[in-house]
């Protein structure tokens, strides 16, 4: 058989249901041998590393002692840092939404024959690298930048007030590098509502705003929420923004695991990882349960 | 609503739009500038003065060329396997039903749900316990990009071939094209751009990647790992001219490709 | 081994049936379609004739029985080992390949010779000589369909499969094509096997119609046979309008069938099993009833309703359709032919119904007689 056929073959019903299995394992053989070797296992091997008891080092070797204390004391030493994390990447996925709502909107609806200029822009950023696009936000939030100046100007920022290192400064930073990822997905579901609908709403005496909350909103879901994940997700475990744009107060859970890696501590780290894991795969099953009955927002 | 309360709300999206778009691309105004940057100490990260010698001698700074290099080695390569493994992965996942297949669908879908320094630490946490700790370098790299790759590449084929009617395959076996045919003929050529989109992304989240990188590298400093040392000890702008000169061959790429589909479709 | 008394290549289906789980979609089929036969396939949607056109093509695996054409046995043939071409629903044209390419597709995959001018020459016949060169995508929905007709025409199949081929398009241009396609059939000669839910297409377009309906045929024939003498409720109602009134055979006297229907004596011609005696539906088609004011004397040997009322009136132009609801409730439709020859009736006049005893049908009482009745949702 040759692997062209093995590629080609349901369109047509004639193959038997076992040959037609038989078919979709051997195609998937390599791509799931690759993904238990390299994720599943080092899952369980990371879980296990947070068991090892941390009187051991790369050198010595690590004990497997069961040793649960790792939780026990990162949960108490880093507790600022983990609460830390999930407000920043709160905050940074709300500023997306209220950011990137009204572009994926206009993109959909009001950009007319600008529609693919504006999409290429919107992935414009993806072009060059992300960490030399959030060292130019180090010059962009800087003492010296005009941003800084005219906010001093206006008295919302004191004289002796800084934007760079502080908690505005990761967030933005955060908001930054993942607004593309609300974007896409909202302007993918926005694009499908037919504005037929809208004009329906407000034929049936809905105001804009109505029409709005009532047919654009609930319609755009899907794309919010798979936006939401996308931005939440990896927001609560980067440490690149906190790291460039922050201060040793504003540190997130993943500069933490990343020291603790470099320092040789590898039960802590990894018991810090794995509660990382842990957390977030809770927030999205809650988060995405309670979406389906519409009952978000 | 009157006329021109409408007009106004029209342009109030749009304008708003418009302003987040700003929001986007000024990092990339900033990164063109410097590249031109004629900095006046190594410190602090200013326009001091305009000057083309960076572009001149992109390769100046000790190791950043070397780390391009690598950068380019290893997307070339993780694009290369990801994209193999990850196309017979949509192909079994949208063309056959087999016992496990939602199963499949979250193993694939989980690498993408999980956070970088999570799919990082657990690589490096198999590779220290398999006694690989002084074995990281370019290989553990690779392995770790075809990993994360591989669920873009999944995602992005299967909606490609998803959207392909059935029926088009079914009208080339009618026509006389046997399986191998339809296959080289129909199949393919149909899917192939969903295969190339999901090869450039793969590409671009290899060459991009940090986090993952930067636990699992040894020794080896890829352009990202590059930079961010250069963060620490004072950004030479040459690494601008690397950033503006990629910007620009993506955008080449993407406006090449949307022109040839423009014309494709006029005649 | 060959069969001396059937002639070469007719398609025949011998007990096909398809199951998909426990639904049955076509049942112990048997089909026999005539060499160089223009044959309709017609059913509501979901009857199983467009599962019985792709086992026919090879795309839909038979659970069992036999489809031969001629004396060949093609039933667990791959697809493209059968003289059969299939012009797809919504045409399924390759989008990336050119008008040109779509129609060389078949004749490149058999190696044939002078692809070139067999392809020029198609795209003469479909008259769409002069877009050899562009996409799929840039023609309009006539064209594309004449483009899918001429992809596989130029194989000169066996039989041609048809599946709904005007369903996409506007009214004009499918009564348009339903003509050309009638006159391509008749200059290529070849076996035409045409599915569609739209009975008026299958009726000006098909020598022979097969009615289908949940997996099984409910009635072959001519169109005028199918139309004129019903032998179903399902094709009573689907194929046309039909007044059923339910009545109850008194006697049989030869070639007459006397029935009474709601007091009134009416007769019809002897009619299918199952209708010799006790209950009978009685079937008129609208357009054979004549209306006459209520007391006025019809001719000899009339089928008369006498006291009904014209409920609604609707003026179409070329004839005037009437319903009027008669003594036992229920309202019969009439259709009259504007012949000018007196003033159409108004809502509320009283009138008596009559129409020929030839004209009339006699069906099986215990079928449904709503079956078939075109809803909406079914368009």
């Amino acid at each position: 058989m040759s692997a062209a056929s093995l590629l080609s073959t349901t369109p047509v019903a004639s193959a038997s249901k076992r040959g037609a299995s038989r078919t979709a394992y051997i195609l998937l053989l390599l791509p799931l041998l690759w993904l238990f070797v390299f994720f599943v296992i080092p899952l369980v091997s990371l879980v296990s590393t947070s068991l090892y008891d941390p009187a051991g080092s790369l050198e010595t070797g690590y004990a497997m002692t069961g040793h649960v204390q790792n939780y026990v004391s990162v949960l108490a030493d880093y507790r600022s840092h983990i609460l830390r994390s999930f407000a920043y990447a709160a905050a940074a996925t709300i500023a997306c939404i209220v950011l990137g709502y009204p572009l994926a909107y206009a993109i959909a609806f009001k950009a007319g024959r600008w529609k693919n200029l504006m999409l290429v822009a919107v992935i414009a950023p993806f072009f060059t690298s992300f960490l030399i696009r959030t060292l130019s936000w180090q010059m962009l939030l800087g003492d010296q930048a005009w941003f800084a100046d005219a906010l001093r100007f206006v008295h919302i920022l004191g004289p002796d007030g800084h934007l760079l290192a502080t908690p505005f400064a990761v967030v933005t930073g955060l908001t930054y590098n993942f607004l593309p990822f609300m974007v896409l997905p909202l302007y993918t579901s926005l694009e499908k509502v037919d504005p037929r609908l809208m004009e329906a709403g407000s034929d049936l005496y809905a105001s804009p705003i109505t029409t709005f909350a009532k047919v654009t909103l609930p319609l755009s879901m899907p794309g919010l929420v798979a936006g939401t994940l996308l931005t939440f997700i990896p927001a609560a475990g980067d440490y690149i923004n906190a790291e460039l744009l922050g201060n040793p107060r504003t540190q997130m859970i993943g500069n933490v695991i990343q020291n603790l890696f470099e320092g040789g501590s590898y039960p802590e780290a990894a018991a810090l990882s794995v509660t990382l894991m842990a957390v977030i795969v809770v927030m999205v099953l809650v988060y995405i349960r309670r979406a389906g009955t519409e009952e978000l927002l | 609503m009157t006329r021109a309360g409408k007009w106004v709300a029209d342009h109030l999206v749009l304008g708003a739009g418009l302003m987040v778009l700003l929001y986007l691309l000024t990092p990339i105004f900033v990164v063109v500038l410097m590249s031109f940057n004629d900095p006046a100490s190594r410190i602090g990260y200013s326009f001091d003065g305009f000057t083309l010698d960076n572009w001149r001698q992109p390769c100046l700074p000790n190791g950043l060329c070397e780390s391009v290099v690598l950068s380019v080695e290893i997307a070339m390569m993780a694009t290369f396997f990801a994209t193999i493994l990850g196309t017979l992965m949509a192909f079994a996942l949208v063309r056959h039903r087999f016992r496990g297949r939602s199963g499949v669908n979250v193993m694939t879908f989980l690498p993408m749900a999980s956070p970088e320094i999570v799919m990082g630490s657990s690589l490096l946490a198999l590779f220290v316990s398999s006694g690989l700790a002084g074995a990281l370098g370019f290989w553990t790299i690779l392995v770790a990009h075809i990993l994360f790759c591989l669920s873009f590449v999944v995602v992005t084929v299967k909606a490609r071939l998803a959207g392909l009617d059935p029926r088009l395959e079914q009208a080339a076996m009618d026509l006389y094209a046997n399986e191998t045919q339809t296959f080289r003929k129909v199949t393919f050529p149909l899917v192939f751009p969903g295969i190339l989109a999901a090869a450039l992304l793969s590409f671009s989240l290899s060459f991009d990647d940090f986090i993952i990188t930067n636990l699992n590298a040894g020794q080896e400093v890829t352009f990202p790992m590059y930079v961010w040392g250069a963060a620490q000890r004072g950004i030479p702008p040459q690494i601008n001219v690397v950033g503006t000169a990629m910007f620009f061959l993506a955008l080449a790429l993407v406006v090449a490709g949307e022109v040839r589909a423009r014309r494709a479709s006029r005649v | 081994m060959s069969l001396p008394d059937a002639p070469a290549d007719d398609l025949v289906l011998e007990g096909l049936t398809k199951k998909f789980g426990t639904f049955v979609a076509v049942d112990d089929l048997d089909l026999t379609v005539p060499q160089g036969a223009f044959f309709a396939l017609l059913g509501p949607s979901g009857c199983g004739k467009t599962t019985t056109l792709r086992m026919v093509a090879g795309l839909e695996d038979a659970t069992s029985g036999t489809i031969r054409l001629g004396s060949d046995d093609i039933t667990h043939r791959k697809p493209y080992r059968r003289p059969v071409n299939t012009v797809f629903q919504s045409y399924a044209l390759f989008p990336h390949l050119t008008i040109f390419e779509n129609v060389a597709f078949g004749l490149r995959r058999q190696g044939r010779k002078d692809v070139k001018g067999a392809v020029d020459d198609m795209l003469e016949l479909v008259e769409l000589g002069e877009y050899a060169g562009r996409k799929p995508a840039q023609l309009s929905g006539g064209q594309q369909q004449r483009v899918a007709l001429a992809r596989a025409l130029i194989n000169r199949p066996q039989v041609l499969l048809l599946d709904e081929p005007l369903g996409a398009l506007d009214l004009k241009l499918r009564r348009q094509m339903q003509i050309e396609l009638k006159r391509i059939q008749v200059e290529v000669g070849i076996t035409f096997v045409h599915v569609t839910h739209d009975q008026e297409e299958a009726m000006t377009m098909a020598d022979t119609v097969a009615v289908m309906n949940a997996g099984v045929i409910e009635q072959m024939g001519s169109p005028i046979e199918l139309y004129e003498h019903p032998n179903t409720t399902f094709v009573a109602n689907f194929l046309g309008q039909s007044n059923l009134i339910c009545g109850t055979v008194v006697a049989t006297s030869g070639a007459r069938v006397h029935v009474e229907v709601e007091g009134a004596k009416v007769q019809a011609p002897p009619g299918v099993s199952g209708t010799e005696s006790g209950e009978v539906w009685v079937g008129v088609r609208p357009e054979k009833l004549n209306l006459s004011e209520a007391g006025s004397e019809p001719d000899g040997g009339s089928n008369v309703l006498r006291d009904g009322r014209v409920t609604d009136v609707s003026f179409i132009g070329v004839s005037t359709q009437y319903i009027a609801r008669m003594p036992w409730g229920q309202e019969l439709m009439v259709f009259e032919q504007n012949t000018g020859a007196r003033s159409p009736y108004r809502v509320g006049d009283a009138v008596d119904l009559h129409w020929s005893p030839d004209h009339t049908f006699l069906l099986d009482p215990a079928q449904d007689v709503t079956a078939g009745v075109e809803r909406e949702d079914a368009l």
